[in-house]
């Protein structure tokens, strides 16, 4: 019989990978398995924001510690994974965008997020590379970005440190939920583990699928896009009042625009293709905001995938109906409140009681409920 | 759609291309970056500069110059193509801006670029590519500061070190990899094209009269100098590439002229996700097409040394059968027309293989060649990557080359890979014990040039960006 290990973790995003972290160094034994090297997919691609203006009001309270660990990664991940901490500005350039920031960032501040409403007077002194034309902006001074590429290297480090059995290039194909333990079926052979946790991202689908469970899970391809080094332009992390912006600078010079405007492509492809309007628009509203960004030459772009749920919260608790599997994953802004979530949920599978409440996936496995439009812009 | 065919590129295979498409009835538009066709073989000079210039390449490209002029095939030069997708749309940065070209068929045929295996002091100004000596040679009358040293390996060390003494430079020296016994052995092949063989011979001639010394079996080991070359150091190696013990020559010198051949430029077939395959003696990682260059993505063909390094002649039947494919796929010409027309340049590619692909094994990357870059050479110049960064990523488990990018941003400046790209791969395997086909190759990405974003922006106004539906609260 082969060894069976305490947890399986399938998905080596961050999610899987930080709790896989937490298990092991809880002490477990804990392997950790995906179909490529660590963190190459959202994990690796996307745009390293870790911002409280485009966070969903229920996850503040998560993100809100979760960007503490980013900031402290170098303690407790022990690699640099090139966190900054900077101010963030949400901009309004018309009345309407006034009003859908005001009363976004309301909703925010309620939920615990240090955001301010500023004039765009004011929104200048915080970051001069804007431009004149904002109206207002909502300041939030725990914002910041990471690196997303450097990302896998440290966790890669971090879980062989901690002992972590790590499988990367190893695909798992299905998952038999036998009496003993769960059996993963990969190309080299069998893997056991007494327990098991599903995160692959968009693809916890299909994942939960080997366990006959139905959970639709929407693909989103966000575009993305970098400038060539160019000298300093902007000191903060800046956003739009729609959130169809995300812009920051980075150490070593290069502007990297986001905002999650969509691509071509699934889940079993990819980001496919890059739609070039959706990308000059992106291009655009990010010169407007920074008017400097013209000058620069764009280096490169490209589509990751983002995970979304049917009301887009996340996916974070166990399996209903299957003891000792659990599921992980399609966070909203997933890469700025994924560690603390995955976290949670490792204090949940190590036995103990979470700080936080999870987010169990049954309400999604009931029928959609009947649409609540919203009841304001 | 604006057009039955977009041609990308007018070197040899692309102008080749367009006028058999065109031929054919098809309504075709060629585009290329540069002012005029020709790539870079054949490549026009400059407006203004008037050269007494009889060169074959020169005779030929003005002939592709007058043939594309006289046909219905529409050209687009100075056209910056950033993006290539659908089935297809091509955008390009032109003189008035954004401009977008839909056609059910591309054909891509877009060369290839230049091989420099680092070694210290390559970044140095001063340090000049091989193809890119001929260029300014030939399109710009410029010659490299003198004394000049023209190193590397293939045909072009001749073309080039005679083209400069024939400019009123001075070569200190040509410095080449490969021995005699390589030229020798290939001699018999060289000789299928008589023409081309008396030409080489030509400049050997006029490399010998000079009293320009030839260094077989060397390279170089170091450029030197504060701010700007001043020396290069030369060493003997062995067949494989590797660098021997042996004496090392110091020379003064103006420039060095340096290349180790030519990489296929195949970023479009990589952008559609074509099938590739990885082959050393055609220059890297090319589409995988069937005889008449259709790749794996239906509507999408190839053409040219951006297919394989095979050089101007094959590029032009290579092009030609592309440009016949797309009218027969497109309904152009019938199956027996197609035949009768694709017969001439099948036999000519059975004529020109054996020189060819001679050309290209002298051009090819020797198996150890990489083993002489020193730890601290920087082999990404666009990100400052060295060899000994590359190797600790490989340590750090970087097993393909995308794992390698993200733990070194090695490949990730403007250049896009494009200069360290080859050398990177051919490190990582040798380093992890790899194939090249394992190592992989990088992702391509939009935009296939660096472009400002100024021109890709234009004039707008904010209220007219379709800015898409918020998140959810």
């Amino acid at each position: 019989m082969s060894h069976v290990h305490d947890l399986a973790v399938v998905g080596g995003g961050v999610h899987g990978a930080t709790a896989a972290l937490f298990c092991a160094r809880g002490g477990m034994d804990v392997t950790l398995l995906d179909r490529g090297p660590l963190c190459r997919e959202a994990s690796g691609v996307n745009a390293g924001t870790l911002t409280m203006q485009m966070t969903r009001v229920a996850l503040i309270p998560y993100a809100l510690r979760a960007h503490a660990m980013w900031a402290s990664a170098s303690e407790w991940l022990g690699h640099d994974v090139g966190v900054v901490v900077c101010d963030g500005l949400s901009l309004a350039f018309t009345e309407q965008e006034a009003e859908i920031l005001t009363f976004r960032a309301g909703k925010r501040r309620e939920a615990g997020a240090p955001i301010r409403i500023i004039d765009g007077k004011a929104a200048l002194v915080v970051e001069p590379g804007l431009s004149g034309k904002v109206l207002v902006a909502g300041h939030c001074a725990v914002d910041g970005y990471a690196n997303a590429y450097l990302t896998g290297l440290a966790y890669r480090n971090a879980l062989i440190e901690a002992g972590v059995t790590l499988h990367e290039n190893r695909p798992v194909s299905g998952v038999d939920p036998g009496d003993t333990g769960f059996t993963l079926a990969t190309p080299a052979g069998p893997v056991r583990a007494k327990r098991l946790l599903l995160a692959g991202g968009v693809w916890i689908e299909p994942m939960l699928a080997w366990l006959g469970i139905t959970l639709p899970i929407k693909t989103l391809i966000n575009q993305l896009a970098v400038t060539e080094r160019i000298a300093p332009v902007m000191r903060t992390v800046v956003g739009i009042a729609s959130g169809l912006l995300s812009l920051k600078q980075y150490p070593h010079g290069t502007v990297v625009i986001g905002g999650g405007w969509q691509g071509l492509g699934d889940r079993e492809r990819g980001g496919v293709e890059l739609l070039p309007d959706r990308l000059v628009g992106n291009i655009r509203l990010a010169c407007h905001a920074i008017p400097a960004l013209a000058g620069a030459r764009l280096a490169r772009a490209w589509a990751g995938l983002e995970a979304e749920t049917r009301d887009a919260l996340p996916a974070a608790g166990p399996v209903p109906g299957i003891p000792d599997a659990y599921v992980c994953g399609s966070v909203h802004s997933g890469y700025t409140s994924g560690p603390y979530i995955a976290r949670l949920l490792a204090e949940r599978i190590l036995g103990r009681e979470p700080d936080m409440p999870l987010f169990p996936i049954d309400r999604l496995l009931q029928p959609e409920p009947a649409p609540v439009g919203e009841t304001a812009p | 759609m604006s057009h039955d065919l977009i041609v990308l590129g007018a070197g040899p295979a692309g102008a080749n291309a367009a006028l058999a498409a065109a031929g054919a009835g098809l309504r075709v538009v060629v585009i290329d970056e540069q002012p005029a066709a020709g790539g870079q073989v054949w490549r026009a000079p400059w407006a203004g500069l008037v050269r007494d210039d009889a060169s074959p390449e020169r005779r030929d490209g003005d002939a592709l110059r007058a043939a594309l002029a006289k046909s219905s095939a529409e050209v687009r030069f100075g056209r910056r193509v950033w993006s290539v997708g659908g089935a297809f749309r091509v955008d390009a940065i032109g003189p008035d801006g954004n401009e977008v070209f839909e056609a059910p068929r591309l054909i891509a045929a877009t060369g290839a670029h230049e091989r420099v295996v680092p070694f210290p002091g390559w970044t140095l100004p001063g340090v000049i590519g091989l193809a890119a000596a001929t260029v300014l040679l030939k399109s710009h009358g410029v010659v490299p500061a003198s004394p000049v040293i023209v190193a590397g390996c293939g045909p072009l060390l001749a073309a080039v070190a005679a083209g400069i003494i024939k400019a009123g430079g001075r070569v200190a020296a040509v410095v080449d990899l490969a021995g005699p016994d390589e030229w020798l052995r290939a001699s018999p092949k060289l000789l299928t094209r008589p023409a081309l063989m008396a030409q080489g011979l030509g400049w050997v001639a006029r490399i010998a009269g000079a009293g320009v010394p030839i260094l077989f079996r060397h390279g170089v080991r170091e450029a030197e100098g504060e701010g700007r070359l001043r020396t290069v150091v030369v060493g003997p190696v062995d067949a494989t590439g590797a660098p021997t013990d042996g004496r090392q020559t110091r020379y003064a010198v103006g420039s060095l002229v340096i290349g180790h051949g030519l990489v296929p430029g195949a970023e479009v077939p990589r952008l559609f996700r074509a099938a590739m395959r990885y082959d050393r003696t055609l220059g890297g990682h090319v589409p995988v097409l069937d005889a008449d260059g259709r790749t794996s993505v239906p509507g999408l063909y190839a053409a040219g040394d951006g297919t394989g390094i095979r050089g101007a002649a094959v590029a032009v039947e290579t092009g030609r059968l592309a440009g016949l494919a797309a009218a027969h796929d497109g309904g152009g010409l019938g199956p027996e027309r197609f035949a009768a027309l694709a017969a001439p340049c099948r036999a000519a590619l059975a004529h020109l293989q054996a020189f060819s692909v001679a050309m290209a094994a002298m051009m090819a990357l020797r198996p150890h060649h990489v083993a002489g870059i020193t730890a601290d050479t920087v082999i990404c110049r666009c990100e400052d990557v060295t060899r000994a960064e590359i190797e600790a990523a490989a340590d750090a488990g970087a097993t393909e080359v995308n794992q390698l990018k993200h733990f070194t941003r090695c490949g990730m400046g403007p250049c896009q890979g494009r200069m360290c790209g080859d050398v990177a791969a051919e490190v990582l395997a040798g380093k992890t014990g790899a194939t090249r086909e394992s190592v992989g190759q990088w992702t391509a990405r939009p935009p296939l040039r660096p472009v400002p974003m100024a021109d890709l922006m234009g004039r707008f106004d904010y209220a007219d960006i379709p800015i898409p539906r918020p998140a959810p609260l």
